[in-house]
């Protein structure tokens, strides 16, 4: 292993993408409309593609002759550190959007500041992802505002994902020790700076969206260091099972 | 009422310079949505560099019953494509 925290950092964002390309993936060919069916599943092989970039450069950091797939599909529920978010089901359409929107306000700043990153690597990785995430963000908040200002049905119904939801919005935010020693060593990201922008951003976006925020601040967290909901343990099932029953399968 | 997304006439640019083309038509609530639709529908394999929505409804199109009277009457008129010159050889690519 050339550097464990880095290995470890960057598994934490691989994790999430793979995990929420997962959790899109799951609509293709159930979308409400065609259009946004391909647009989902269009987003899900972005994120899909941001986690095999991680994974790889992962892996050779990892120095044990494994690869990007090895990492996917044969690490265990406890060694993925993907929030709880990500893993949150889809719901209905206002759920998922919601769900992606509070993702994509992360991801979307996140990789500004990684662009900046020390490591060359994660830089380029970082702004080859960014425009595929200005685009996500463009897309779920203008759904967000589309669902909350549109018919009263959507409007509670998305207000009730808000609420859902707004428990799982800061873990991504919060700041552990693999996050502190990335930042010190300077290939890491200032959270603290993107928690502001995000912030701001999605201020911006339930108010023209005409949804009220939730006063509560309570954070749900364990995801970062491996303690995962009930939902993962499923979502890998789905996920590893060729995999797991056919080792060493090939397309 | 009718619930379906009005429809939409989709024209893609496949690189700078070229016309745009059209490609398929799809379903949105406005235009903006239908701009995005685009992109995720035809452009995912890297078809375009600009697009242009329409709304299918404001397109007038010629009525194919009026096809003889409109069409036929240029089917026998050769002398109008400019094939009747000599051309001097240091002339390429006409």
């Amino acid at each position: 292993m050339q550097d464990q925290n880095k290995f470890n950092y960057i598994i934490q964002q691989a994790d999430n993408c793979l995990i929420l390309g997962q959790r899109l993936a799951e609509w293709c060919g159930h979308g409400p409309v065609l259009e946004q069916d391909i647009a989902m599943t269009n987003i899900s092989l972005d994120l899909i593609g941001q986690a095999r970039l991680l994974y790889q450069y992962a892996s050779e950091i990892q120095e044990e002759g494994k690869t990007e797939d090895d990492l996917a599909y044969l690490r265990d529920a406890w060694d993925f550190k993907n929030v709880l978010l990500v893993e949150q089901p889809n719901g209905d359409f206002g759920k998922t959007i919601f769900r992606q929107f509070l993702y994509d306000t992360f991801s979307c700043f996140f990789y500004e500041e990684l662009m900046k990153s020390t490591d060359e690597r994660l830089a380029s990785i970082a702004a080859k992802s960014h425009k595929e995430t200005l685009y996500h963000m463009k897309w779920s908040g203008d759904w967000v505002i589309r669902l909350g200002d549109g018919t009263e049905e959507s409007h509670n119904r998305i207000q009730q994902s808000v609420n859902e939801l707004w428990s799982y919005k800061d873990e991504i935010i919060s700041i552990n020790s693999v996050d502190q020693e990335a930042e010190k060593a300077g290939y890491g990201v200032s959270l603290e700076l993107i928690k502001n922008k995000r912030n701001e951003k999605i201020k911006a976006v339930l108010e023209e969206a005409t949804l009220s925020t939730p006063e509560s601040d309570y954070a749900h967290k364990g995801g970062k260091e491996g303690t995962h909901s009930e939902y993962l343990g499923y979502i890998l099932a789905d996920l590893q099972f060729l995999q797991r029953a056919y080792p060493g399968n090939q397309w | 009422m009718n619930k379906n997304w009005p429809l939409w006439e989709v024209f893609i640019r496949s690189k700078a310079g070229l016309n745009h083309k059209h490609v398929g038509s799809l379903h949105a609530a406005d235009a903006e949505m239908a701009i995005q639709n685009a992109r995720d529908v035809y452009t995912r394999r890297n078809e375009g560099v600009s697009i242009w929505v329409v709304e299918s409804k404001h397109i007038t199109a010629s009525d194919p019953e009026d096809a003889d009277q409109m069409y036929e009457p240029a089917k026998d008129k050769v002398y109008r494509h400019p094939t009747f010159y000599n051309l001097p050889d240091e002339l390429k690519h006409m």
